[in-house]
């Protein structure tokens, strides 16, 4: 058995009479793609913003285990806390900071492992200068494993859209996740691209040895890169299991077609 | 044809502004004689001044070159030389030289009452620099600022007057009590943004005038404090030419501080913690900062200085009473970052100068001096919305593995 990062239990989302998440189950292993599947409204971006802090969740349990280290139970865990203990997200719409460079973004995935403070900005005694350093070249090579060296000092905004998909996720690795969460990283993106996400996502996982937990429509991109796949609908898991299993599974083909149909 | 086109729009503008008008302007009713007056002349006038006015600001929003924002100043080639030609070390140099001579022999070339104004107008740079972190920077729109600057200024006048504390100790601690109350602002506030942080901040800006107007046993109420000693220096006697002298250059040297301490501070980890707070919130917390500490050392910060600038402001005028600290106040304050260009030091500094020179050099029109002050806003929030200077984020230069800094 794998060494389990995320181990999320019967977690439920309320939002008043509505339940967005009803006792859904993942776990995530170390080493591992993990796709989370289902049609639209289906609560796969709530069951992100519950993982990742943004919303509280009403009830369940979410464990993250950073490898070698003890079980750490981050329900109602502000962002940056889960962020510190070692899983980062990006956005189905994109959320860049637009008025700071490229580089800048990416620094500012530095933020939680770095330590200076008012005092240190200030007089900028060696510690800052070094870890300013640090910062600026860590950056900037994490800029170079994703191609984007070129568009350093560019600001964010002007980037072309693949770009600025892939710097997201260069902002997201900056912050040293075990754990990399994608919020539908193919969307808009030409077949082209969503063939170098392809590469860029196995890449990532092979070379930084960080697992990776993605929700996305693009079924050619899922069934390609993920090891396990989780199907939900309605707020519900309706089936897990691995690409050929969710391939064949009649619940899965229901929900996306509305009705059996012989194939 | 175009021209017909610009011709026909500014009619109608006529038109409808003699329309508008004409009650005031054309009918007038003599009480005395019981009739009615028409003025038909004014009406004329207003016709004719209406059309031309219109008709030139047609021409110049025509001709005014629209690029988007972040084009400004990079694209246009121009300003993209001037930008280099004041980066090249002997011009920048030889401005800097240039500028301090002036400041230095200012107070010895003019009057009493220029330097008077020039010690007003750098305190509201300080004020300027102070608000441009908490709105320019971390994007929390503050319209109570004043309120810090109120409380500087009152915790020299009261520990003064209770506890015979003098200026040197004052400021300090004005700024750290600003600090305190910028804390205490702070945290209320930290769920809220946009127009309901504007209407909070706003409120808390009153609250501390009120309080300091109506409370009588603790403030003096509304008739003040007076005889707030200006800044002593130990062992010399000054004369009040003297003293207003000095506290100029203490005001310089603190000037100076304060764009040192921000510039520091804007390309730093919180710096960048900060604009990434005001770009995107939800974003910049799921990147791991911390949205609690960093929204409080913004407010902290920001109303360090508007403390200091109190203590000072106190000192200079030797007499406060909240009449002093009222919304315009955070009005014109909020006017000097927001024309200056958000989180832009040399355009704070800029505005700062201009909007509070300006009014003092008008005072020839009399009183069409705010009429003017108006339309100079006006017209420089339709031509440069960015602001005077718009901001330019540090970048750095990479060969190979060598680095170059470069501060834009």
């Amino acid at each position: 058995m794998m060494e389990r990062l995320l181990d999320v239990k019967s977690l439920t989302m309320d939002f008043g009479g509505l339940r967005a998440v009803d006792q859904v189950n993942l776990d995530v292993c170390q080493g591992e793609i993990v796709a989370l599947i289902g049609p639209n409204g289906a609560g796969k971006t709530t069951f992100f913003n519950c993982i990742t802090g943004i919303y509280a969740p009403s009830d369940g349990e979410i464990s993250v285990i950073p490898p070698g280290k003890k079980p750490i139970r981050i329900n109602g865990f502000k962002p940056h806390k889960i962020t510190q203990a070692g899983m980062a997200r990006t956005f189905q719409n994109i959320r860049l900071f637009p008025n700071m460079t490229v580089l800048e973004n990416v620094m500012l995935g530095r933020h939680c492992r770095t330590t200076s403070k008012i005092l240190g900005a200030i007089l900028r005694g060696s510690h800052t200068r070094r870890e300013e350093e640090e910062t600026v070249d860590f950056s900037y090579h994490l800029l170079e494993k994703m191609g984007l060296e070129k568009y350093a000092n560019e600001f964010a905004k002007n980037l072309p859209y693949g770009a600025q998909r892939r710097l997201e996720i260069a902002r997201a690795m900056a912050t040293e996740p075990f754990l990399l969460l994608l919020d539908e990283p193919a969307a808009g993106m030409n077949p082209q691209e969503t063939k170098e996400l392809d590469d860029l996502i196995t890449k990532i996982k092979n070379e930084e040895g960080i697992s990776i937990l993605l929700i996305e429509h693009d079924m050619k991109l899922v069934m390609n890169i993920s090891d396990r796949i989780f199907v939900m609908e309605y707020g519900r898991e309706i089936a897990k299991g691995t690409p050929l299993e969710i391939r064949e599974n009649p619940k899965v083909i229901e929900a996306y077609l509305g009705e059996e149909v012989h194939a | 044809m175009h021209i017909f086109e610009e011709i026909k729009k500014s009619t109608i503008t006529a038109v409808w502004f003699v329309f508008l008008t004409f009650p005031i302007m054309v009918i007038r009713v003599n009480t005395i004689h019981k009739t009615i007056e028409w003025r038909w002349d004014n009406m004329i006038m207003v016709a004719v001044g209406s059309f031309a006015l219109s008709f030139v600001w047609r021409y110049f929003m025509e001709h005014r070159q629209a690029p988007k924002p972040e084009a400004m100043g990079r694209g246009v080639p121009w300003i993209q030389n001037a930008r280099q030609a004041i980066k090249h070390p002997v011009f920048f140099y030889s401005a800097i030289a240039l500028l301090t001579v002036f400041a230095v022999i200012f107070p010895f070339i003019f009057s009493r009452y220029q330097v008077n104004i020039m010690t007003t107008a750098l305190i509201y740079v300080m004020l300027g620099l102070g608000l441009n972190i908490v709105v320019g920077l971390a994007g929390l729109l503050d319209l109570g600022y004043v309120a810090f600057y109120a409380v500087g200024a009152y915790s020299y006048a009261l520990l003064h007057l209770h506890y015979g504390l003098n200026f040197w100790i004052c400021l300090p601690l004005g700024a750290g009590l600003a600090a305190l109350f910028g804390i205490i602002l702070g945290f209320p506030v930290l769920r809220l943004r946009g127009d309901y942080l504007a209407i909070v901040t706003l409120g808390f800006g009153e609250i501390i005038r009120l309080v300091l107007e109506n409370w009588n046993e603790f403030s003096k109420g509304p008739s003040g404090i007076a005889e707030i000693p200006r800044p002593p220096i130990p062992g010399v006697e000054l004369s009040l030419s003297e003293s207003s002298v000095f506290l100029y250059f203490l005001v310089i040297i603190l000037t100076l501080f304060t764009v040192f301490v921000v510039n520091r501070l804007r390309n730093s980890r919180i710096g960048r913690a900060w604009i990434a707070l005001r770009e995107d919130e939800i974003a910049c917390q799921a990147m791991g900062v911390n949205k609690t500490a960093t929204k409080l050392t913004a407010f902290a910060l920001g109303a360090t200085w508007a403390g200091m600038a109190g203590v000072i402001f106190a000192a200079k005028t030797t007499f406060i009473n909240p009449a002093s600290f009222t919304f315009l106040e955070s009005a014109i304050i909020l006017s000097i970052v927001v024309l200056g260009g958000m989180g832009s030091i040399v355009g704070v500094i800029a505005s700062a100068l201009i909007l509070i020179l300006l009014p003092e050099y008008l005072r020839a029109f009399s009183e069409y001096r705010m009429l003017l002050f108006g339309a100079v806003l006006v017209i420089m929030m339709v031509f440069r919305p960015q602001g005077l200077v718009s901001t330019v984020r540090q970048t750095y230069q990479f060969k190979g593995l060598k680095k170059d800094k470069e501060v834009g």
